[in-house]
């Protein structure tokens, strides 16, 4: 090996060898400002709220499991976790069940229309949440859009109720929710090979069994990516819950809200975080496994 | 038993007239193929030439502006592709790649309703054909380029279709897979019986595997017949040029007798050559000689034109010699290494004594 090596004309070390140990503690050095920015600005507020929550009182002096204790005896908190939770699970479905076929038209249209279709999907994300928010309470209000043309076409008598009902919600959040399931949706099956489905037909298949068989489990990764990532922003969605749901539906985020916000019980509302954290980190995992397991070949 | 019998012969196929357009281009213009039961026929051609669109037609993927397909003698225009059953092997294989070996395969029968058993003992058949029957469990992705092949061939044979087509199937394959898997391919159509039709812009694996070559041109075909036919006497100077390798003289038409025609070449020598149809005297011509029927020789003759001999390069059990012509035509002559004799320069060539040249109206 020394013989192959050419001399090095000015005597350093050639970095064969002993050059490899220096490269690795560099390359470990060079993450460090990153890894720091991380731990200070979201591990340290992160211990820092799991502290809190072992805290008795208001003022954090008394140390103690009284807020836990207080929050997981309560029957009601474990409403308000399963509301969140369904909340999450029926946005997801109803953005599947508008999301699939959406991305099954962008993939069979033309370049052109192509084009467009991306432009109205993407749209939403350039406007404010909270502009989108209104404009749902313009359409969905008792003299809103939807009441005005049922009642005028008489499929209605008396307006629906709309606002502050969760319905009203789950529609609401899947029109904001709607291109974070697109997105990745669209970009993992425009991916798939155009021939897979002419095979597919050849062989006898129909359009049904060539949509379950061969593109369903193909776009499995990018449906998962979707619903992760609509399930997450659903139920955490603040400002969506409030303004459309009002006081009368209480999800997670907005009992946070009234407990650091409006009460002030500070350990109290770091409780109610944590919870809301791992419950939204326990379904994320459960559907990452599961689309990992049927998703896993497509990109092996 | 009738239709047992009829379930396995081969099946004709007919294209009348076929026209394809998109938009403003037309892909394939007027393409009229009669390819007997149990021909293996290739289209053959550049890119862009239509071969494939026409492929496309005959599969139903792709809707004709005008003209016909039957499969013996019944139309298959207004069936969707999945009515077909037509067995297609495609450029990239097209496997599902989250299905196994066996599933692939299977697939064809379970859209057919085949259930259990069956469906087994089919895709076990089909894969021994095949030569890959211990190969069930895979996945598309951990076998070779050459056995995903096989494996979108039994795919494609499993639901027994009436005419196989082949998309550019030996394209992706090194050079000696390539031969192993064009014999493979001529054995089990052989063995089946099938009517295939095979698109490709390699002739020489049109050659070796087509029974007949319809060579394809600007949506058109050019020529359609055997590959001896097509080589020796191509009908247009596309077909000419794009197969094999040829050499070009420039002459002109000096008398004309009954079907021969009297050629002065512009190199220096007058030929009697056939003459195809449309030639007057005085019309210019080109005269399209293949590199292998010229001979060099030391000394003038009859039929004989000077030229200014150049490299000549061993290829093989042969040599490629390259000369040029008092008018300027740069000639390739080919002749086998052993007849070679250093004992003279040899500054004439003129046409082996089996040589069929061509001529072709020159339009200038």
């Amino acid at each position: 090996m020394r013989t192959m090596t050419p001399p090095s004309p000015d005597g350093a070390a050639s970095p064969a060898d002993g050059g490899g140990k220096r490269s690795v503690l560099a390359e470990w050095q060079l993450a460090l400002p990153l890894a720091l920015a991380f731990a200070s600005i979201f591990l340290a507020p992160l211990l820092m709220l799991v502290g809190v929550s072992f805290f008795n009182d208001e003022k954090i002096t008394q140390p103690g499991f009284g807020q836990w204790a207080k929050f997981l005896g309560d029957p009601f908190s474990y409403k308000v976790i399963a509301d969140t939770m369904l909340l999450g699970l029926k946005t997801v479905c109803a953005t599947i069940v508008i999301g699939y076929p959406l991305a099954l038209i962008y993939l069979d249209a033309s370049p052109r229309l192509q084009k467009v279709l991306i432009f109205i999907i993407v749209m939403p994300l350039l406007l404010s949440v909270v502009v989108r928010t209104f404009a749902w309470i313009v359409v969905l209000g008792r003299e809103g859009v939807v009441n005005t043309l049922l009642l005028q076409l008489g499929i209605i008598s008396e307006p629906l109720r709309l606002l502050q009902t969760e319905l009203g919600l789950v529609i609401s959040l899947t029109q904001i929710e709607m291109p974070l399931m697109l997105l990745p949706l669209i970009s993992v099956m425009s991916r798939l090979d155009p021939n897979l489905r002419d095979a597919s037909s050849a062989l006898g298949a129909s359009r049904w069994r060539t949509l379950f068989k061969v593109i369903v489990p193909l776009s499995m990764p990018g449906l998962v990516a979707g619903c992760l990532l609509v399930f997450a922003s659903s139920t955490t969605a603040f400002i969506s819950q409030t303004v459309i749901g009002g006081v009368r539906l209480i999800y997670l985020p907005l009992l946070i809200w009234q407990q650091s916000l409006v009460v002030f019980n500070w350990p109290f509302a770091a409780v109610v975080s944590l919870t809301l954290l791992v419950s939204v980190l326990t379904v994320v995992s459960a559907l990452s496994y599961l689309g990992r397991r049927s998703g896993g070949y497509v990109h092996g | 038993m009738q239709q047992a019998v009829k379930a396995n012969a081969a099946r004709a196929l007919d294209v009348e007239g076929l026209s394809v357009r998109y938009g403003t281009s037309t892909a394939v213009d007027g393409v009229t193929l009669a390819i007997e039961p149990g021909e293996v026929v290739a289209l053959l051609g550049p890119s862009g030439c239509g071969k494939t669109t026409l492929l496309r037609v005959i599969a139903g993927f792709v809707r004709q502006a005008a003209g016909r397909v039957r499969v013996d003698g019944a139309t298959i225009d207004h069936l969707p592709p999945n009515q077909r059953n037509i067995g297609i092997v495609f450029q990239n294989y097209a496997l599902f790649p989250h299905m196994t070996v066996a599933e692939n395969v299977a697939y064809g029968l379970r859209a057919r309703g085949l259930k259990g058993p069956e469906v087994q003992a089919r895709v076990s058949r089909f894969l021994d054909t095949v030569q890959l029957g211990g190969f069930k469990e895979r996945l598309p992705r951990q076998l070779s380029g050459g056995q995903q092949q096989r494996v979108a061939l039994a795919r494609a044979l499993a639901i027994e279709p009436s005419i196989l087509l082949l998309d550019e199937p030996f394209a992706a394959l090194d050079r000696n897979l390539r031969l192993d898997m064009q014999i493979e391919i001529k054995r089990l159509q052989r063995t089946l019986g099938l009517t295939t039709i095979l698109v490709t812009h390699d002739q020489d694996e049109a050659m070796s595997v087509a029974d007949r070559i319809a060579v394809m041109h600007k949506g058109r075909v050019e020529q359609f017949d055997t590959p001896v036919a097509i080589y020796d006497r191509p009908q247009t100077l596309f077909v000419n040029g794009f197969i094999g390798t040829t050499n070009l003289m420039n002459g002109t038409v000096a008398s004309l007798q009954s079907g021969t025609a009297t050629v002065a070449l512009d190199a220096g020598a007058t030929l009697t050559l056939p003459a195809p149809a449309g030639l007057s005297v005085g019309t210019p011509v080109l005269m399209s000689v293949r590199p292998e029927q010229l001979v060099l020789s030391a000394v003038p003759g009859p039929g004989a034109w000077r030229i200014e001999p150049g490299l000549a390069l061993p290829i093989g059990a042969q040599l490629v010699h390259e000369a040029r012509a008092t008018d300027g035509t740069f000639l390739k002559i080919i002749e086998p290494r052993r007849a070679v004799s250093n004992d003279a320069v040899r500054t004439y060539c003129t046409l082996a004594a089996d040589a069929r040249p061509t001529l072709f109206p020159r339009t200038t």
